[in-house]
């Protein structure tokens, strides 16, 4: 397989074809966060709900590359019905992993590991990353709009 | 085909890679390497101040290189003044004359084609003055027209900021006459050339510019050298822009005298190596010649416009473009998932926004592939291009894009 082909693995393509929880809800409840790449020209924005210390609700919606748009679907369905402790943990071991750094190779990060090839693409960690840093900011109870 | 005489000045093709991202960056001749790595290694002390050899060599290169610069655009020489970049020269502009000439209601003209460089800076003066940004209409082409520049042009018009080679569109604008135009309305003008001097002459005398800015890296000079050209009775009326050594005549504790000339805007130690090898860049173009230049550039860009139409799925943005500046998407796929499997096949161009997101808003794209071609590329470099991007449509096909 090539590094490319490690790139674009199927389960990419079917998130980024078949996005998972798309789209926005009007909930004050929910937190949002939106981030923009002006050098590209992403543009991905988390919406998520968390009651009683569990995260209930993970929304996405924006436009970019495969392996932003893709990233933040696998995203949303991965952290539907985490604690927040576990789902904190899942974003920095995954942040850690395409970014080529140290991480808990023993957790699970369900279909989030299929990113591992993206540390082959220094220029592609950032696409791989940006949902999932507004996520984080979503969960410390930021909201940026 | 036959070999391109000039790619053998460029150690950096030694690499195997094509290089076609001049708009970014170029690539910088041997000579120029070897003017930076001259002061480097040899000459290392500062200007205007030491008097043993090296400084005294240091400084006649530095002060002959503002020569050469001004030579080259028909300016004087006390009209040649160091900066950072492009960027830097624009807002010194913005800064030492905008901020202090406008007022509210004033009136500056940009448009959608301007670099962020070209823009920003107006944005910001505009914001604090009170003064009304107004874009010139473009055609349906994307170009800036003397007829639509006309439309906004009036006796409130007190700056014209536009590029004279848009970065996306690679469309030269007629400025000889936008200029001339504005001066009869009393505004002044300043020329975004960053993509233009290393495909057009420019006769600064001719055109009559106010002020007109470029940067060395992309006419093969080093990074972290720019020009600012300016009018002398413009730069005579301007405060300093930084304040810092060599640009003061007298200093004491209540007021302090500042140099004439270009001097008067080169505060502290400015980047000497790299003066030093645009001087060596401008020569290397000067041999060639800018006619020969853009003749070459035209014919390759024709080769490889022809060669682009053919291939279903891809979408040209400027087909007319007369500055090797070739500007598409594969449709249906995003500009960064393409650019990385050119990457991977070693053919360099860029994907984005190019710092210039309003031309993509007007274009109605979020992001596009650049290919920028330039004197040391070969027909070869555009068949291995073409061939890269056949491949990448049949590649993102398969996987579903």
């Amino acid at each position: 397989m090539s590094e490319l082909d490690n790139l674009y693995r199927e389960v990419i393509m079917d998130h980024y074809k078949s996005p998972r929880n798309k789209g926005l809800v009007e909930d004050a409840e929910y937190k949002l966060f939106r981030i923009k790449n002006p050098s590209c020209g992403d543009d991905i924005t988390i919406q998520t709900k968390v009651e009683n210390g569990i995260v209930t609700d993970c929304r996405q919606i924006g436009h970019g590359c495969s392996i932003s748009m893709a990233s933040a679907s696998v995203l949303t369905e991965i952290m539907i019905g985490k604690t927040l402790e576990e789902a904190k943990n899942i974003a920095d071991n995954y942040l850690n992993m395409v970014s080529n750094k140290e991480f808990d190779t023993e957790l699970d990060l369900e279909e989030a590991a299929v990113f591992s090839g993206v540390r082959q693409f220094p220029a592609r960690i950032k696409c791989a990353s940006i949902a999932w840093v507004a996520f984080k900011d979503t969960i410390k109870g930021d909201s940026n709009e | 085909m036959m070999k391109n005489p000039y790619s053998k000045d460029f150690p950096q093709l030694n690499n195997g890679s094509v290089y076609l991202d001049t708009a970014a960056t170029s690539l910088k001749p041997n000579s120029v390497i070897e003017a930076v790595n001259h002061y480097n290694r040899d000459l290392s002390s500062n200007i205007h101040r030491g008097m043993y050899e090296a400084a005294v060599e240091t400084t006649e290169l530095y002060e002959s290189t503002r020569e050469t610069v001004a030579k080259f655009l028909h300016a004087k020489t006390d009209e040649i003044i160091y900066t950072r970049g492009t960027t830097s020269s624009l807002n010194l502009v913005a800064y030492a004359y905008g901020l202090e000439n406008l007022k509210a209601g004033d009136e500056i003209i940009v448009s959608e084609l301007e670099h962020h460089s070209s823009f920003l800076p107006w944005q910001f003066v505009a914001k604090k003055t009170g003064a009304i940004l107004k874009f010139v209409e473009l055609n349906e082409e994307g170009r800036i027209t003397v007829e639509a520049f006309k439309k906004v042009l009036s006796t409130k018009t007190k700056v014209v900021a536009l590029t004279y080679v848009s970065n996306v569109m690679g469309y030269i604008t007629p400025m000889k006459e936008i200029i001339s135009l504005s001066h009869q309305y009393n505004a002044i003008c300043v020329v975004d050339a960053a993509q233009a001097v290393q495909h057009i002459e420019i006769d600064v005398t001719a055109l009559d510019c106010d002020f007109l800015a470029f940067s060395g890296h992309k006419m093969l000079g080093p990074t972290g050298i720019g020009i600012l050209y300016g009018k002398q009775k413009l730069l005579n009326i301007m405060e300093p822009f930084e304040y810092g050594g060599d640009m003061n005549d007298d200093v004491n504790k209540d007021i302090s005298e500042w140099k004439t000339g270009p001097q008067k805007f080169e505060a502290g130690t400015m980047p000497i190596a790299s003066v030093i090898g645009l001087q060596k860049a401008i020569e290397y173009i000067e041999n060639i010649g800018l006619s020969t230049i853009s003749e070459y550039i035209d014919k390759l860009q024709r080769y490889a416009l022809a060669q682009l139409k053919q291939i279903e799925g891809v979408k040209i943005y400027n087909p007319t473009s007369e500055t090797g500046i070739i500007t598409f998407n594969i449709e249906t796929v995003p500009s960064h998932d393409a650019i990385s499997f050119l990457a991977e096949k070693n053919i360099a161009i860029r994907a984005g926004q190019h710092c210039a997101k309003l031309i993509c808003d007007w274009l109605g794209i979020y992001s596009c592939l650049r290919a920028s071609i330039y004197i040391y590329n070969s027909y070869t470099d555009v068949d291995i291009f073409i061939e890269g991007i056949k491949e990448a449509v049949a590649y993102f096909k398969k996987l579903g894009f």
